[in-house]
């Protein structure tokens, strides 16, 4: 493919047009002005992963933006990948923000509805929601492929994007998880990244579906990975984090673990299972790993999975 | 209907102050209905507001009525003559009743006495849900007669978000009572109907302009104005 052909020309978008087992990293921004946070993250990062998730407000907490902390990775030598939520901005800001990104050079980004503001430090917010996920894809391929605005006004030039969009296999109902995939390619996804992944069987079942709807040829589908430090946030997100599914025997196998470091080398090594498992599944193009405030831990797991080096594409 | 939670009783005496004729207004349609504002609960209140004035020795005299609707001019004649005597009205009304006292009676100071909070129907005793978000563009005819714009916590317009677990709503919290996913009902609903396919079709962006973030709307019926 020649650089005219691509998208948005991305080291992401390249890799996986070759049809490389992709492997991207996140990164939360600070809740404070600190940009050594990122720069930190970053270093870590480098060379393990092919680009990173700077998330949008996570969990609806307040933090640095998402905008300029991809900004700031990408400084510091790392691919981002920009996410945006619905929920704190409307359409001419989701507009104005991608435009301005792609001005610096920002080119993959991750379109998202993002979390309710009840779970978050600002519970009294008013949510925007102006657009859902799917209405944001369209926009910015819209934006990308047209020269479009979501007004229908033209632009001489529009921003170069690999658009992506987040699927969780593990939220109900169940049989309209893979029809929502379909319904997000058709509105022009390029990449997907999907919820953690605990419960693998489940995880198979809906990529069954996917294969099923032809849907993993038209998407390139990156499976999502959290490392688990201990029984503590594995117990924790079976509980209280709707959307993730993590079964008995997960649970089970870290609290059989010391605290500490048996504990954190036991949770790398169930990821590394999982990467391993997850690499022979017809259609998983890579994956997405979430280390939440662990990112120490990335080296490590993508080394052990055998990912390592990094491809590089020119 | 319109519902609406009655105001905590320090609030109501911040706001009316040392005014020593007292009006409560109830009105007698939707508020009623929902137990918060209908002349047995403007009663009540009166009394609550009356026992305070002789606890605190304020002197003022507290009095209540109640419109059959605050929100129509023709209701607010026949409360006219108490409504003059009075140095406050405190109407129970929901925010459009409150509204009309206070423009048909200007200069007369009218305050609210509750918190409206939505166009709900009580799905069981004791119990409001809310129904309709009033957006001016309905889509309930796709949608298996169930709102997406009220009933989903994000006002998706193209199926349930990832947070959808058991039937219920990402909101849903063990403090709260169970928030059902107002997606997974419709995909429920379509499937009954035969109409899943309902579900496929990627709706565009909604129209707010229709809603209130247009500015304050405005429905003129011409075929009905006065010859």
């Amino acid at each position: 493919m020649t650089a005219t052909e691509y998208k948005a020309g991305s080291n992401l978008e390249k890799i996986l047009s070759e049809g490389k087992f992709a492997v991207t990293g996140e990164c939360g921004p600070p809740k404070s002005t600190d940009v050594t946070v990122i720069e930190e993250k970053a270093k870590i990062l480098n060379g393990y992963v092919d680009a990173v998730n700077i998330t949008d407000n996570q969990t609806a907490v307040v933090r640095v933006c998402s905008m300029a902390s991809a900004y700031t990775a990408q400084q510091n030598g790392l691919e981002s990948i920009m996410q945006m939520t619905c929920r704190d901005r409307n359409r001419l800001a989701m507009q104005a923000d991608i435009m301005g990104a792609s001005t610096l050079g920002i080119k993959n980004v991750l379109c998202l509805t993002g979390d309710h503001m009840s779970f978050g430090n600002h519970p009294e917010a008013k949510g925007v929601h102006d657009l859902d996920a799917i209405n944001l894809i369209k926009m910015y391929k819209d934006m990308r492929d047209e020269k479009k605005f979501q007004c229908g006004e033209e632009m001489p030039i529009g921003p170069g994007l690999f658009i992506g969009c987040a699927e969780n296999p593990f939220a109900d109902p169940f049989e309209f998880r893979a029809l929502r995939l379909k319904k997000k390619i058709e509105a022009g996804a390029d990449f997907i990244q999907t919820q953690c992944i605990f419960n693998v069987p489940k995880f198979k079942k809906w990529m069954e579906e996917v294969r099923a709807l032809g849907l993993h040829k038209e998407i390139k589908i990156l499976a999502g990975i959290t490392p688990l430090k201990g029984v503590g946030g594995a117990r924790y997100m079976q509980k209280f984090v709707p959307g993730i599914d993590v079964p008995q025997d997960i649970v089970d196998r870290m609290a059989a673990c010391e605290k500490g470091a048996p504990s954190q080398a036991e949770g790398k090594k169930i990821a590394v299972e999982m990467i391993k498992e997850f690499t022979e599944i017809e259609g998983v193009a890579g994956v997405h790993i979430m280390a939440i405030e662990w990112e120490i831990a990335v080296p490590d797991i993508v080394e052990a999975a055998g990912l390592m080096p990094r491809p590089a594409v020119a | 209907m319109i519902t609406a939670e009655r105001k905590p009783l320090d609030e109501i005496l911040e706001l009316v102050g040392d005014k020593k004729k007292v009006l409560v207004a109830g009105c007698d349609t939707c508020v009623a209905i929902c137990l918060t504002g209908g002349e047995k609960e403007a009663e009540i209140l009166a009394s609550e507001l009356r026992i305070k004035a002789e606890q605190d020795g304020t002197g003022a005299e507290v009095e209540h009525t109640a419109a059959i609707r605050q929100c129509e001019w023709e209701y607010l004649d026949m409360i006219a003559d108490k409504v003059g005597e009075a140095d406050i009205v405190v109407s129970m009304a929901c925010g459009i009743g409150i509204q009309s006292m206070a423009e048909k009676f200007s200069p007369q100071l009218v305050v609210p006495a509750v918190n409206t909070n939505m166009l709900g129907m009580p799905q069981e005793h004791a119990l409001w849900l809310e129904r309709c978000g009033a957006c001016g563009e309905c889509v309930i005819g796709e949608t298996a007669g169930i709102c997406p714009v009220v009933r989903c916590s994000k006002s998706l317009m193209n199926g349930p978000c990832g947070g959808s677990h058991d039937g219920l709503c990402e909101v849903t919290t063990p403090e709260k009572e169970d928030i059902d996913c107002a997606w997974h009902l419709i995909w429920e609903r379509l499937k009954e109907q035969g109409r899943e396919e309902m579900m496929y079709i990627n709706r565009p962006p909604k129209n707010w302009s229709k809603s209130s973030s247009g500015g304050p709307r405005k429905m003129v019926r011409e075929e009905a104005k006065p010859v």
